[in-house]
């Protein structure tokens, strides 16, 4: 079992759990992700790491309550223990093995969205730690749905903030907010890594391919075990199939097909919408 | 006289029924019905049995016990060669090893072999403490890698002779293939599997869920700060195949292993858990092994109208005889001789059908079986909602990626000697990680030879 040290609400329907687990925090490294399990009805739930800390053993992962599991993940509270945490999984960030010098050099460009915002964090922290520059756009509908500015604020060189009704930031969303930063600010970045909902990031990757910006994208992918057994995450990288738990979870965006990503993360959702009724829950999140 | 008496046929549940649950289908032997059969065995003098067992097991000797009714004296028998008689006689290939050579077989029908294991071993579950003399412990720690048949049969040996052992299991469940691979209606979960490792409890084995070595801990970091003198890797081969054709990522494809994984592990088929399983309504399967045979009856168990696809004849089956009988009892039908060259979709991207060709069998390949080549012109198509490959299963290249100076084949086997030392000092392995997808009893053999070498090994370094 694994104990909940700290539980937040960031903003509707968004929490942050922090998790003892201290050979999980010990393993860690930006980019990789954890399998959850409430308790032994649950479902193994991927989750990307949101910040470890080496010293207390803990791990967090920030979580957005639209299924069965994480709502019910989302219903436990502080002292609780969930029944499974395993990970580290998935491959570290490419950026953790290069060198101070090559990091020193490099420009990045961080494109957070919703709930993926709070996976960029570790990320950001790690390069800004490291020496490298990092400027970082979050996007969301409206201010009151931001997560984690303060916090990135304090680990990157520019956070710029994108909401669709201008009610923080710039007005509009993360993709014009890229043309701008290149074509007005005359931002040189070496490398854009985006990280949000997928509709999101294939739309990012449209933006950056004219540019011919490098651009690295963490899919979310369905997964049972997550190490590389089901093949449920199976993903279609520049022609091959991959599997997002084991190849990734990080790949070069531009060869990404994300049509056929969000058609097969789709498929277990009418099933999974039953299981909402079936909870008795009013969920407005298939709607959107 | 002895052979005169047919074999003792086993009850099962009616097929109708068990079509629709996942109850255990075969009933085995009483009493009664084990020692008839046992007396049908010749006791003979070279007993073609023993030599065509994986792990030599003497079996005309603990068949003779059962005969005479001394079920601990057939228990203790097995146990010299066998650590998991309950799991070997559910799902060993008898028909191709002990009972395939038995001499009854060329003019009758062999000796049940299976079923008498399984009749002795469920007997020695129920009746003897296998596990309640704890060793005395000798002070060196073996860190197991996976929990399946390898890494628990070594776990047993290692552990009676006193060594302190933990076994590391990536999934929440312990058991490996066992618990989420093989169904519940061939294998019971909490009946056969969690009783067997509780064994293992008693004895003194730990064991640690949710730990993938390679990731959470290495085989490094085993050995340099946590102390242990050696390492087994029985990771097994989890990762599936594909074809490769046209469609294969359609919504309603999906690996065996991942439809038997949501059935099996996460109990999807009961409704108060919460894994969703996508069944659709008439079901491929690709593939003819066990685990061909497992999916296709599992997606008929959920209401699904389940078809077997499979390029040779049936003679060529891979699968253990009596799987291939049970699902053609429970409804499944074989497409034989048939090949799928492309999934196909619907307009929403999931699909709808499965474009096949015929085959013919040509010249015997390099595996002694006639290969099978296609028919031209003979495409056609199978309607269907979903499609699972059961094409087979590689191990994992995590531990070889995450361990130094360990070393695999092309096929991603991890490389050992016969007493199943790798290249890395101090580091075992053995099971389907070694030889590529096999059986439990050839997992559970080497797991055994492994706890030997491992045993040594710790000895001459003292």
């Amino acid at each position: 079992m694994f104990k909940i040290l700290e539980k937040r609400e960031l903003t509707d329907n968004i929490y942050l759990l922090r998790i003892e687990a201290p050979r999980v925090a010990q393993s860690a490294l930006p980019g990789q992700f954890v399998i959850v399990r409430v308790d032994e009805q649950g479902e193994r739930v991927p989750l990307t790491i949101a910040d470890f800390d080496k010293e207390q053993g803990s791990v967090t992962i920030v979580i957005q309550a639209i299924g069965v599991s994480t709502r019910k993940l989302c219903t436990m509270n502080e002292g609780d223990s969930i029944a499974d945490f395993a990970g580290p999984l998935g491959n570290p960030s490419e950026f953790v093995n290069m060198s101070a010098e090559e990091l020193a050099k490099r420009h990045f460009l961080f494109v957070a969205g919703g709930v993926g915002t709070a996976p960029v964090y570790p990320q950001v922290k790690w390069l800004n730690e490291h020496g490298a520059k990092v400027d970082v756009i979050i996007g969301a509908k409206t201010d009151s749905l931001l997560i984690y500015t303060e916090e990135m604020e304090k680990v990157c060189d520019n956070l710029y903030i994108a909401t669709d009704d201008g009610s923080r930031g710039f007005k509009g969303l993360v993709t014009a907010k890229i043309k701008q930063l290149i074509d007005e600010e005359d931002k040189d970045y070496n490398e854009c890594i985006a990280i949000g909902p997928m509709i999101m990031m294939k739309f990012v990757t449209l933006t950056t391919r004219e540019y011919s910006l490098r651009t690295t994208v963490s899919l979310n992918a369905l997964m049972v075990d997550g190490t590389g057994m089901c093949g449920a995450c199976r993903v279609s990288v520049g022609g091959k199939t991959l599997f997002t738990c084991v190849d990734g979870p990080e790949f070069d965006g531009h060869q990404v097909d994300f049509d056929e990503a969000m058609r097969r993360q789709a498929m277990y959702r009418n099933l999974e919408s039953e299981a909402n009724e079936n909870h008795n829950h009013k969920c407005n999140c298939y709607g959107k | 006289m002895a052979n005169k008496i047919p074999r003792v046929s086993v009850r099962e549940q009616e097929p109708a029924v068990r079509a629709t649950n996942f109850e255990e289908v075969c009933y085995g032997y009483n009493v009664e019905e084990a020692q008839t059969e046992a007396s049908r065995c010749l006791n003979c003098k070279n007993p073609r049995c023993v030599a065509a067992c994986p792990v030599g097991i003497n079996i005309p000797s603990f068949i003779s016990k059962i005969a005479e009714g001394d079920f601990a004296a057939a228990s203790s028998i097995i146990a010299a060669d066998s650590s998991l008689p309950s799991i070997c006689g559910r799902v060993c290939p008898q028909e191709t090893q002990c009972e395939g050579s038995c001499i009854l077989g060329i003019k009758s029908e062999p000796v049940a072999i299976g079923k008498l294991e399984r009749f002795v071993g469920d007997w020695s579950l129920e009746n003897e403490c296998k596990g309640c003399q704890k060793a005395a412990s000798n002070g060196h720690k073996v860190a197991i890698i996976g929990s399946g048949p390898s890494g628990l049969a070594c776990a047993s040996d290692l552990a009676k002779w006193g060594y302190d052992v933990t076994i590391f299991e990536a999934l929440h469940k312990l058991g490996g293939v066992l618990v989420y691979g093989i169904p519940e209606f061939r294998l019971p979960k909490e009946k056969i599997v969690a009783r067997e490792i509780d064994s293992l409890r008693r004895l003194g084995v730990k064991f640690e869920t949710d730990v993938v070595v390679g990731r959470t801990i290495t085989i490094d970091s085993l050995m340099e700060d946590e102390g242990f003198d050696a390492v087994f890797i029985g990771s097994g081969a989890g990762l599936p195949r594909f074809m490769g054709i046209p469609g294969e990522n359609l919504n309603g494809v999906v690996s065996a292993n991942e439809f038997l994984t949501r059935a099996n592990l996460m109990r999807a088929y009961d409704d108060e858990y919460d894994t969703p399983i996508y069944v659709g309504k008439r079901v491929v399967v690709v593939g003819g092994g066990n685990v061909a045979m497992d999916a296709v009856r599992t997606a008929k168990r959920l209401g699904a109208e389940s078809i077997i696809v499979y390029r040779r004849s049936e003679q060529e089956l891979p699968a253990r005889r009596e799987e291939v009988h049970h699902a053609k009892e429970e409804g499944i039908e074989f497409k034989m001789l048939t090949n799928p060259t492309e999934v196909l979709a619907d307009e929403k991207g999931w699909v709808r059908g499965l474009r096949c060709v015929e085959m013919e069998l040509g010249e015997p390949d390099e595996s002694g079986r006639r290969s099978p080549v296609e028919k031209p012109g003979s495409d056609f198509e199978v309607e269907c909602d979903v499609v699972i490959m059961a094409l087979g299963t590689s191990p994992n290249p995590l531990l070889k990626r995450t361990t130094a100076g360990l070393e695999t084949n092309r096929r991603g086997c991890i490389v050992t000697n016969e007493q199943g030392a790798t290249t890395r000092e101090g580091v075992f392995a053995g099971g389907d990680a070694v030889t590529g997808a096999a059986t439990v009893i050839l997992a559970m053999g080497a797991g055994r030879t492994a706890a030997k070498a491992i045993n040594e090994y710790i000895e001459s370094k003292k």
